[in-house]
């Protein structure tokens, strides 16, 4: 007998005993818990989203669509960078005001390659007000997976409000389960020294969110 | 289950050994109080706690009902998906295919996410006798190897170090590894941090092979999922171009959906965070995007024995928060080691036995690494009844009965007289010496008293069977003292007028 039909095999006699149950699954859990906590207005969740993030040490920015481009120049000038990785998809002129070297994502790029690159600038598929996350689904204006680790500098752009949701439940409902996703929330961090959260291990120890109105 | 701490003395003695260690014990307090208040005010935020907690035990205790269906839905979502499954009836067996999968990549080396399946299973042991190194790289796992140490906690395997001894472990074993520690590394965690980054980044960026465990893996989508904090696990899972994922057959949920009750409960139950820095979320392969080859191994070693049984079968609805750890005093005092397993704790006190059977002498002894306060199912984010599990397992062990061993049933016969007669002797022995346990324990145990056998479960059992045992009163000594006025905050656990007065 395969291993497969041994275990499966092992499941069926352990559950041997069990009363039936042919309840279909939409019935089989109770969900009365809250679809969000609270209700807020669109420019109440940005603040709420804004108000998580920088507990957790992102920075946090905020400006309207027509100071985007000055913005995101000035954030990567004074962190100093002198490159930057742009998915593809990233809208042109964004970074139309910027200095420092385009980096495009390639397939064929190596990880070593992109360690000595100095910033990203991505957009994003999706924000969570409440537990002030981000979430990246490897769209063209997002990029690779490995584009917004490596580095050591993120900066990232939400749309808002379009794409900011209250609650979690809400954001699962508007992601594809088949792309990789990355929730963030905060830069890298960790709480192995003492159970104390401290800021900046593998992933980009500089999280930088800009929340952008107006389009 | 492999990977027990072979010559692991019986709980009772490990834990007298460790409450002995006055640093581990410091340092224990230290962590697990931190986290204690942090836990309650994370959760305090959510005001439909109580509701996903149940719905997170409903998702689980439907699941482990219908694994049969949901495992094969698995392993159609993930190979239609571009992954490839595999099923290991034992650690051996899993071991085994790891291993010749990261054979047949050509590589010795490989980079592992934490993950508790694998520790389980021992598969850096086995790897390392067939000649591959597996580097932990996170970084309580990467304290815990360095130290040639034992991990004793489920999120945060170094628990038992403080900074000073972290530092002295980097600067002592990096260079021995890879990159060595910088010169004149302090013992603040931030430059910990940075040593840490640094000795890993060279060993991320050459990995052609990552393992992982996971958290959760969707059965309709085939999605698998990795909670973390540090990006170590988002590195192995995106770097390499093989990534292997060993996971346990009972960390299944049926929908996508499902995910928003864990997701809100686990990171505010473990590291007590709204939300934690990272969670990775991949279907099988991406075109070029991360690992071009995905395996996952699905593993029993024990847990269809456990699913067996039906009141220990909730064990298995354990989402490895640590909670439960973090909230027990036998724990607190006793320390991680003292458990004699990967998984420490109470969750470990019923989870251990279970997957690996009572025979050895620490098994045996788990059920009675608890003073029965409930404070671990109070705070537990699938409502796991732990006392309840643990007094099964007692009643099993004294009295004997069936149980399902590597899927055959067999009768367990009672524990000798004497044998158990010693056990008992030797836990009663430990807790008395643990006045705070004992409180909390008996003031369970009048609430409960109604259900209570004339005989004492456990190698208690054949003690009593000779001397009847006395009632227990319906208010505890403690209490009764305490709603008379007699001391408004009660006695100090530790203080002179301990156990005594209470055992009569
Ligand atoms: S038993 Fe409950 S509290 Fe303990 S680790 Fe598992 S899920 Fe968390």
């Amino acid at each position: 007998m395969s291993s497969r039909e041994l275990i499966l095999a092992r499941v069926r006699r352990a559950l041997a005993d069990a009363p039936a149950d042919d309840t279909p699954y939409e019935r089989a859990v109770e969900r009365g818990y809250l679809r969000e906590h609270g209700r807020r207005t669109a420019e109440e969740s940005a603040d709420l989203l804004a108000e998580n993030l920088a507990d957790y040490r992102a920075l946090v920015h905020r400006c309207t669509r027509e100071e985007l481009p000055d913005l995101l120049a000035r954030l990567l000038a004074e962190r100093g960078s002198r490159s930057v990785v742009v998915p593809p998809g990233l809208p042109a002129d964004w970074l139309s005001a910027v200095d420092a070297t385009r980096v495009p994502d390639l397939a064929t790029s190596t990880a070593a390659e992109l360690d000595r690159v100095d910033s990203v600038v991505t957009a994003c598929a999706v924000a969570v007000a409440e537990t002030g996350t981000v979430v990246l689904d490897g769209g063209p204006d997002q990029g690779r997976r490995r584009v917004t680790l490596v580095p050591d500098h993120h900066v990232v752009v939400v749309r808002v409000p379009e794409q900011v949701v209250a609650s979690v439940p809400q954001a699962l409902e508007r992601l594809d389960p088949a792309r990789p996703l990355t929730w963030i929330s905060g830069p890298s961090a960790t709480s192995d020294i003492e159970l104390d959260r401290v800021e900046g291990v593998h992933g980009p120890r500089t999280l930088e969110v800009v929340l952008v109105s107006g389009h | 289950m492999s990977g027990t701490f072979v010559g692991m003395p019986a709980f009772p003695k490990a834990a007298h050994e460790a409450v002995q260690d006055l640093t581990l014990r410091g340092n224990l307090r230290h962590a697990t109080h931190t986290i204690r208040a942090k836990r309650a005010a994370a959760v305090a935020e959510v005001s439909d706690w109580a509701l996903l907690r149940e719905a997170g035990k409903q998702i689980k205790d439907h699941t482990l009902r219908h694994l049969d269906r949901y495992l094969v839905q698995v392993e159609e979502s993930v190979t239609a998906a571009g992954g490839t499954v595999h099923w290991a009836a034992d650690a051996d067996e899993a071991n085994r295919i790891v291993t010749d999968l990261v054979r047949a990549t050509g590589e010795s080396e490989v980079v592992k996410v934490k993950s508790m399946a694998t520790q389980e299973i021992g598969l850096n042991e086995a790897l390392e006798a067939e000649g591959i190194h597996a580097y932990e790289t996170d970084l309580a796992e990467l304290i815990v190897q360095l130290g040639k140490d034992r991990p004793s906690h489920i999120l945060v395997p170094a628990i038992h170090r403080n900074r000073g001894e972290i530092r002295d472990i980097f600067a002592r074993e990096m260079g021995a590894w890879g990159r060595p520690a910088p010169d004149g590394l302090t013992d603040t965690p931030a430059e910990l941090a940075e040593a840490a980054r640094l000795h890993l980044r060279e060993k991320f960026l050459r990995a052609k092979v990552g393992v992982s465990g996971a958290n959760f893996i969707v059965a309709e989508t085939g999605t698998l999922v990795v909670v973390e904090s540090e990006g170590n696990g988002r590195m192995c899972l995106t770097l390499p171009e093989t990534l292997i994922s060993v996971v346990g057959i009972e960390k299944i949920v049926p929908t996508w959906r499902d995910l928003e009750v864990f997701l809100q409960t686990l990171p505010r139950s473990s590291t007590a965070e709204r939300m934690n820095p990272y969670t990775s979320t991949w279907t099988g392969t991406t075109d070029g995007d991360g690992p071009r080859d995905f395996h996952l191994v699905l593993l029993d070693n024990g847990r269809t024995d456990t699913l067996a049984d039906d009141v220990g079968r909730q064990a298995l609805r354990c989402i490895r928060c640590s909670a439960c750890l973090n909230v027990c005093p036998v724990y607190e005092r006793a320390g991680g080691h003292a458990y004699g397993s990967v998984y420490p704790g109470p969750i470990g006190a019923i989870l251990s036995p279970q997957l690996r059977g009572t025979q050895s002498e620490i098994d045996a002894s788990l059920p009675y690494a608890s003073s029965l306060c409930g404070a671990c199912y109070d705070v537990c984010p699938v409502a796991i009844d732990i006392p309840e599990v643990l007094v099964h397992l007692r009643e099993r062990i004294v009295q004997g009965g069936p149980v399902t061993h590597e899927g055959t049933k067999v009768v367990l016969k009672p524990a000798k007289g004497h044998a158990a007669e010693r056990a008992a002797m030797r836990a009663a022995r430990w807790t008395f010496g643990h006045p705070g346990a004992l409180r909390t324990g008996q003031r369970l145990a009048s609430r409960t008293r109604r259900f209570h056998p004339r005989t004492l479960p456990g190698p208690g059992r054949a003690w009593s069977g000779t001397r009847d045992l006395p009632q227990v009163p319906a208010e505890s000594f403690r209490d009764w003292w305490r709603r008379t006025g007699g001391d408004e905050n009660g006695p100090r656990p530790g203080t002179a007028d301990g156990p005594a007065k209470e055992t009569k």
